[in-house]
Parts: structure tokens; sequence; C-alpha cells
């Protein structure tokens, strides 16, 4: 059955082991897997809507909400507590997508993708001028506590780590159940046929409102965690740019499986390390050669590859 | 023909622009009844079917199904109400599986709210649905994409699909068509066969009027938009003006 | 009064800026149905381009005024030249996409074009102030007003109408439209859509160059000016309705002056009022202003 992701949650046990070994990894490495990781969550958003078909050309909306929700509570509120700020984060996506899901929720194909990156820049717009939070500097993010403890400043990497594993593997254990659930396989309906959807008595725009919202809440906890990480935001977050990187990755990493992004986020950071190194006015250009290769060569396979492999 | 009929349509017109698609198409239906609906291609056929499961608002007239008005609602609140449709191109989901086409078929259907977190693939969706391609001769196709199958074989699901919640009403939009001569008749049988088990009644269009007289009890011949006789099948298929205009103008 | 006029004058000189750089993008559009990303890369190698051949001829010590006829010559032989490059080289493999897919590669495009052109001009910036300054100022009711910019309105208003007489009045201009209506009849009935695409493709990516050639003098050229431009026209074309020249215009104008009006009376929404009027509108017209509208049929 190719809407069978009942085998999901080994992914998601594997990543969980894989999580836990990169503890031993060099501290710069593991830096750059805790922010893909936290990447990772916004691509996995991204790649979520395609499953109906939709490309979001603005995801980068609720990575910056949910990065500036963190640093607005911890810079400007001194409220610095991880739960607390995380939960701020997700709940205020959550409340931004369900008031703009209902309009967007009635757009496809390139309107949708021209709609959710003019949301996303109507927030960058706002950013870049809002001097009191640095305009397009931005601003640092203080560490954030755990239960009021606040961990010494060598440690705090640990601990920051630990967290956006957790988190990491609970969110992509979360939307494998909900890409397995009956509301998961209608987003198949909705990108095949949603007159038939319709005329078998299912909403398609029901379909879509719920899936805009789950990765809108997803995206922000990425948001979120990048900033604990990172100790920074910026407006760069909203930019349609950022967003073109998330959906880079889902694209590349397919729409089989939820951890599947997460991982692709990580290789790809991996690639620009080395590749920034040794020819910084190249990346963009590699990846853009990389990103033709696929379409080219997987013509069909793109949307479907993992998806379809064989059995 | 006891009690009150199932479908009821009164008046029903309607336009684009100024041009008149169909006009005072009054009729009603008695549950188990299956009705053929004939007529030269812009007659009007498709344009009702399309007015009574709410593709198309009607600009005059109403319907009612089992008594309740059910003029002007969407095709989601058609189908919840008990009316199904199949297409005259197959509408299914291509890149999917036979038995995948009729699990999302079961989970559209299904009353409550869906479950963010209830799997999808449950024994007794899986079961139902092999039940259902079984009843339509489709079980050695549950697990081909559909995309490729042959033009009969996924009408025959398209139909499959909305039967699958056992609907009162199924409108079938030219079951036959794109379906070779000599197997429109066992492809006809292989659809109304599990349907009329279930005790669906069935309005179809259909061109071919063996069929008709094979399938149907009735017979509505719809001619520039309006209905030009509604009565028994040898009674329509012997009248002057439908031998005329219907059947001798096109099939002749 | 003085605010007021500098609105309006505003409002129209950015206006025409941004038709200039809208008006490609819908036309590609339009015709082939592709939303080109890489546009924006056009109009930064417009730009680039510009900014090198004025520094050659300036450095030639030739008349200041024949720096005009440079900055023509540059837009239509460079435009052509990417244009066909790029549509003969990578897109006419890929017709018949899905316009979704289409999306993602022109953007894979952008950013290959991003850094060719870092490759080939660095990441330093160029200027070329001398053609900007070259008219001097002119009196708009007591508002001195860069000639330039004035231009800048005719030349927009001049591309526009030349471009809506193409299309309707020329049998090329024709036939791409029958193009758009059906390729496949227009096909079946002898129209070359290879050529009309090539044709399309090539004026479009001419019309971004254009736009680039006719901003260079007026700012800074570097690394990204792409980036800022690609996305606010497609805000234009997205308020006017994809592939429409008058929608282009019409999405021009009301971006442009939510810009200006912006500008001088609330400056911390400069680019804020841009999106917010596109987002507006769409909320209202779903596909934009002067959108055409596809029928489905059961």
């Amino acid at each position: 059955m190719t809407i069978d992701f009942t085998k999901d949650w080994r992914n998601v046990a594997l990543l969980a082991v894989l999580l836990a070994a990169a503890f031993f990894l060099p501290s710069w490495l593991r830096f750059l897997l805790q922010t893909a990781l936290a990447g990772g969550l916004v691509a996995l958003g991204v790649m979520i809507q395609m499953r109906a078909g939709l490309v979001s050309f603005g995801q980068g909306l609720y990575y910056c909400i949910g990065g500036y929700a963190v640093g607005l509570l911890a810079a400007k509120a001194g409220v610095a507590e991880a739960t607390l700020v995380i939960a701020a984060a997700v709940i205020s996506s959550v409340v931004i997508a369900l008031i703009l899901g209902p309009l967007l929720s009635r757009y496809r194909e390139i309107f949708f993708a021209m709609l959710t990156l003019a949301v996303s820049m109507i927030l960058y717009g706002l950013l870049v001028k809002a001097a009191t939070l640095g305009s397009t500097d931005g601003f640092n993010v203080p560490p954030v506590t755990f239960f009021g403890f606040l961990p010494a400043q060598e440690a705090r990497g640990d601990w920051t780590y630990v967290l956006t594993a957790l988190l990491v593997v609970v969110a992509c254990f979360l939307i494998a159940r909900y890409l397995a659930s009956g509301a998961g396989a209608l987003l198949e309906a909705v990108a095949e046929n949603e007159l038939r959807l319709e005329y078998l008595g299912s909403s398609a725009r029901q379909a879509v409102y719920i899936v805009y919202v789950i990765a809108a809440a997803v995206s922000g906890l990425g948001g979120a965690l990048a900033a604990i990480a990172t100790g920074h935001v910026d407006p760069e977050m909203a930019n349609w740019t950022t967003s073109g990187g998330f959906v880079f990755v889902a694209l590349l990493a397919g729409r089989g499986s939820a951890i599947a992004p997460v991982l692709g986020f990580f290789l790809l950071e991996l690639v620009r390390t080395y590749a920034l190194d040794i020819a910084p006015n190249a990346w963009q250009l590699i990846l853009g050669a990389v990103m033709l290769a696929v379409i080219l060569l997987l013509p069909d396979g793109l949307w479907s590859l993992v998806r379809r492999a064989p059995k | 023909m006891t009690n009150q009929p199932l479908l009821v349509t009164d008046g029903l017109e309607k336009s684009f622009g100024g041009v008149v698609a169909a006009r005072d198409i009054s009729i009603s239906v008695h549950a188990g009844e299956t009705v053929a609906i004939i007529g030269a291609n812009g007659a009007g056929k498709t344009t009702f079917v399309n007015m009574v499961t709410g593709y198309l608002t009607p600009s005059a007239g109403s319907i009612s199904f089992r008594g309740r008005d059910i003029t002007g609602l969407s095709p989601r609140q058609t189908a919840r109400a008990g009316v199904r449709r199949s297409f005259q191109i197959a509408q299914i989901f291509p890149k999917l599986t036979a038995l995948e086409n009729i699990i999302i078929a079961e989970i559209a259907a299904e009353k409550e709210s869906v479950g963010l977190t209830t799997p999808s693939l449950v024994r007794s969706r899986v079961e139902a649905g092999m039940a259902l391609l079984a009843r339509f001769g489709l079980e050695s196709m549950a697990q081909r994409r559909t995309g490729t199958l042959p033009q009969g074989v996924r009408k025959q699901l398209d139909i499959a699909m909305a039967a699958v919640s056992n609907p009162e009403m199924i409108l079938l939009d030219e079951p036959t068509s794109g379906v070779s001569a000599d197997e429109k008749i066992s492809m006809m049988d292989s659809v109304i066969a599990p349907l009329k088990s279930e005790k669906a009644t069935v309005l179809f269009i259909e061109h071919d009027m063996d069929i008709v007289r094979r399938f149907a009890d009735r017979v509505i011949a719809f001619y520039e938009g309006t209905i030009l006789i509604d009565d028994g099948v040898d009674v329509v298929l012997n009248d002057a003006k439908v031998r005329e205009f219907v059947i001798g103008g096109v099939y002749a | 009064m003085l605010k007021t006029i500098a609105i309006l004058l505003d409002g129209l000189n950015y206006s025409a800026w941004l038709f200039l750089v809208a008006v490609g993008l819908t036309l590609i559009y339009g015709v082939m149905r592709i939303l080109n990303i890489a546009h924006g890369a056009f109009y930064a190698i417009g730009a680039y381009s510009c900014a090198t051949a004025l520094g050659l001829y300036y450095s030639a010590g030739l008349p200041e005024a024949g720096a005009f006829l440079v900055m023509a010559l540059v837009a239509v032989v460079v435009g052509m030249l990417v244009g066909l490059a790029i549509e003969r080289g990578v897109l006419r493999h890929l017709y018949g996409q899905d316009e979704v897919l289409m999306v993602l590669i022109t953007y894979a495009l952008f950013l290959i074009l991003e850094d060719s052109v870092k490759l080939i001009w660095g990441v330093e910036s160029y200027f070329a102030f001398k053609p900007y300054a070259y008219f001097g100022f002119i009196d708009v009711g007591g508002l001195p007003y860069q000639v330039y910019d004035l231009l800048m309105v005719g030349l927009a208003v001049v591309l526009g109408v030349g471009l809506w007489i193409w299309l309707t009045r020329t049998r090329t201009g024709r036939l791409m439209t029958a193009v758009v209506a059906d390729r496949e009849i227009s096909a079946a009935m002898g129209v070359n859509v290879t050529f009309i695409f090539a044709t399309t493709f090539a004026v479009g990516t001419a019309l971004a160059v254009v736009g680039g050639v006719a901003t260079a003098p007026k700012i800074a050229v570097t690394p990204g000016i792409g980036v800022e431009v690609i996305i606010l026209a497609f805000a234009v074309v997205v308020i006017g309705g994809l592939g429409s020249i008058p929608g282009a215009a019409i999405g021009a104008l009301f971006a442009g002056y939510a810009r200006a009006a912006s500008v001088h009376l609330a400056p911390e929404f400069e680019l804020f009022a841009i999106y917010a009027v596109m987002a507006l509108v769409l909320a209202i017209r779903p596909h934009g202003l002067f959108a055409r509208t596809d029928g489905r049929k059961i």
C-alpha cells in the first residue's frame, strides 16, 4: 500500500538513535546538526503540504514567527523558560495559521505559492523596518532556562541539543502519525482529484486548512529551536530565499517519509559548510544545478521517489 | 410506487449568460427505480445531473431529496445527503491503487470528522474496500495503479467509489461511453447488479438504446433543454417525436 | 502640498519602474505559462551589463549623450542573447511540465544565474551615475524632480503601449495570443509554437534587462539586487492578474502608489504596503484584477 505509513515509527526510532549518537560528535558538527534539525522541521512543514500538491513558497513566515516569539520573550519580556518560549512559539504560529488558513485554503498551484510568499514577505517587510527590533540585523536571544535552571556557559550546548533532538523526534513521530491517518490520506486525494474528493463527501479546503495549520506548528517549532540554538533572530528568516531553501530540501527529500526532510536538511547544511569554504560564490550555482538535475533526471519520481520505490 | 417520491425536481432551469441549457425540468423518481435519461448532445442531460448533484446552481426551480430541499447545496453536501454520482470521464485518483481509491472514498464518506492520528489503514476499511471491489468484479485490480487501467475499468471504479456509502440514489453520467460496443452490456451488468443489490435508486444517462431497453424501467427523453417525454421504456422508445428528434437524429 | 506632489510623482515613477521589471514576467507567463523566477536574475544581468558598458564607454572619452544609445544597445543585445540561450538551452526541454514544477525549475535557474553574475562581475559594487545626472532637474509645482525619472515613466508607457499594439495588432502578436488559448490547436493549425515560445521568452527577458539597464544609473549595482526585484514583480503581476499586460500596468500603479504613500506618510510600512495590497487584492479577487477564468467542465 502506498498510503501505508505504519512503518514510519521505525524511522523515527532510528532518528532517535542517530540523535543520541550525535552526542559524541565534535561540538561544531553537533551544532551544525542542531541548527539543521531546526530548519529540517520547516522543510517537513513544506513537505506535508506538498502531499496535498501545494508548494508553500513562504514557509519562512512560521520559521520567523517561531524564532521571533522566542526572541521577543527572552530578550524583551524577560521570559527565558524553554518550555514557555517554545510553547509560545508554536501557539503563535498556530494562531496566525488559523487566521490565514481560511483565506489560503481557497488557493491552489502557483496561486497558493504566490500568496504564501506574499504573506511571508509582509512580515519580512515589517521586520526590516522595525528599528526597535534591530531592523535587518535582528537581535540576540539570551540563553534559555530549563525549569528555572540556567546551565553553565559550557554546558548550554549539551542542554539545547538534547532539547532539540527530543522535540524533533516527537514532532517527526506526530507528523508520521498524521500522515498515516485518515486526514493524512485525504491529502493525496486533494493533490490527485479535488473534484472527486468533494463528490465523495469530503472537504478539500478543510484538508488543506488542517495541513496548513499543522505545517505552521511544526515550522514555528523549528524557528523556536533555531533561535535557541543560534541565540539570534533576524528578518532573513521570513525572506523568500529562506523559504526557497526549505522548498528545495522538501523537493529533494521527497514526500515519502516524515524524517527525510529533516535528515535532508542536515546533509544540505553539511555540504553547504564545505562548499562555502571551497567556492563561496558558486554555492548557489551548485545548489541550482543539483535541483535542475533532480528535476530533469527524475521527471516523474521527483514528487514521489521514495513513495514509489518498488517493494 | 408507494408513498412519497425519493427525488423531486420542480421547474428546474439553468441558463448560462443568455443561453438556456435546461428549462422547466420537473420529474419525480421513486425509491428503487432505474431511470434512463436520453437525448442528443446538448439536450441538457448533463446540465440536469450537474444541478441535482450540486455542481451547478439552478437559475430557477427546486430540488428535493427525501422531502428535504437540496437546491443549491454544494457537491459535498448533496453527496452527504445521499445523492452520489459518477462521471462521463472517470474521476479517480490515478496515482493510487484501486483499493486506495476505495479507502479514500470510505474515509471521505465517514460521518464523524476524520481523526488526525487514527490510522487510515484499519482492518475494517480494507475489508470493506475489498468486499466492495469484489461486488463490482474489481478485486483483481485492488493493488493496481489506477491511472494505467483501461477506461472501462476506471469507469467501473468511479462508480464503485460513488457506491461506497451505499447511497440511496446514484446518478451515472454515460457509464458506457468510452467502452467498446461489445463490452457495454457486461459493463452495465457489472455495475447495475451491485447497485441494485444494495437497493440504490439509479438514474443513468445513456446513448445506446439497447442498454436503455435492457436496464431501465423508465425513460426520460430530453430535447433542447426540456423534457420531451417521461414514461415507460416501450412507450418512450416507440414515441414518434423521440424517434425523430432523439434516436433518429443522432443514432439512425 | 509639496508632499502631495511628491507622492504623486514618486508613485508614478515607482509604478513605471515596477511596470518595467514586471511586464516581461507577465508576458512570459501569459504565453508560456511559466512563472519565471529567473526574471530577477535577468534584471541583475541587465544592470551589471549596463554598468560595465557605460564604464567602458566613458573611459573611451566619447560624448556623454551617446551613453543612452549604448544603454539601448545593451538592453536589446544582452536581453535577446540571454533569453534565447536560456530558452533554447534549458527551458525548451521542459515544456509541458506542471506549472508549479516550472516555478521550481526557474528557481534553480535563478540560483545558477545569481552565482554566475558573482563569478563574472565579482562581489564589489558598480556605479554608473552619469546618465542619471545628465538631464538635471525640472521644477514640478515647486518640487525639483529628476528628469531621468520622468523619462522612465515615458519609457514604461512607450514599451507598454508598444507591447500592447504588438500583441493585438500584428500577426505574430495575435499568434502568440492564440498559443495561449490553445497550444495543441495552434500547433495543429500550423502555428510555429517553437518560434512563438522562443520569441516570447527572448522579448520577456529583454524587458527584464531593460528594467535593469534603466535602473543601473540610479543605484549601486551589487549582488542581490535581483532577489528583491523578482519578489516585487510577482506582487505586481499577481495583483493585476497573471498573464495580463494591462493587469501589470494596473498592478504597478497599485503597488507603486502604495509604496510612495507609505514612504512619505509611514516609512516603516514601505515594503509591507506593497504585499499588503497584494494580499488584499487576492483576498477579494482570488486570481488578480484582470485574471482570465478557466472554465471547468465535467
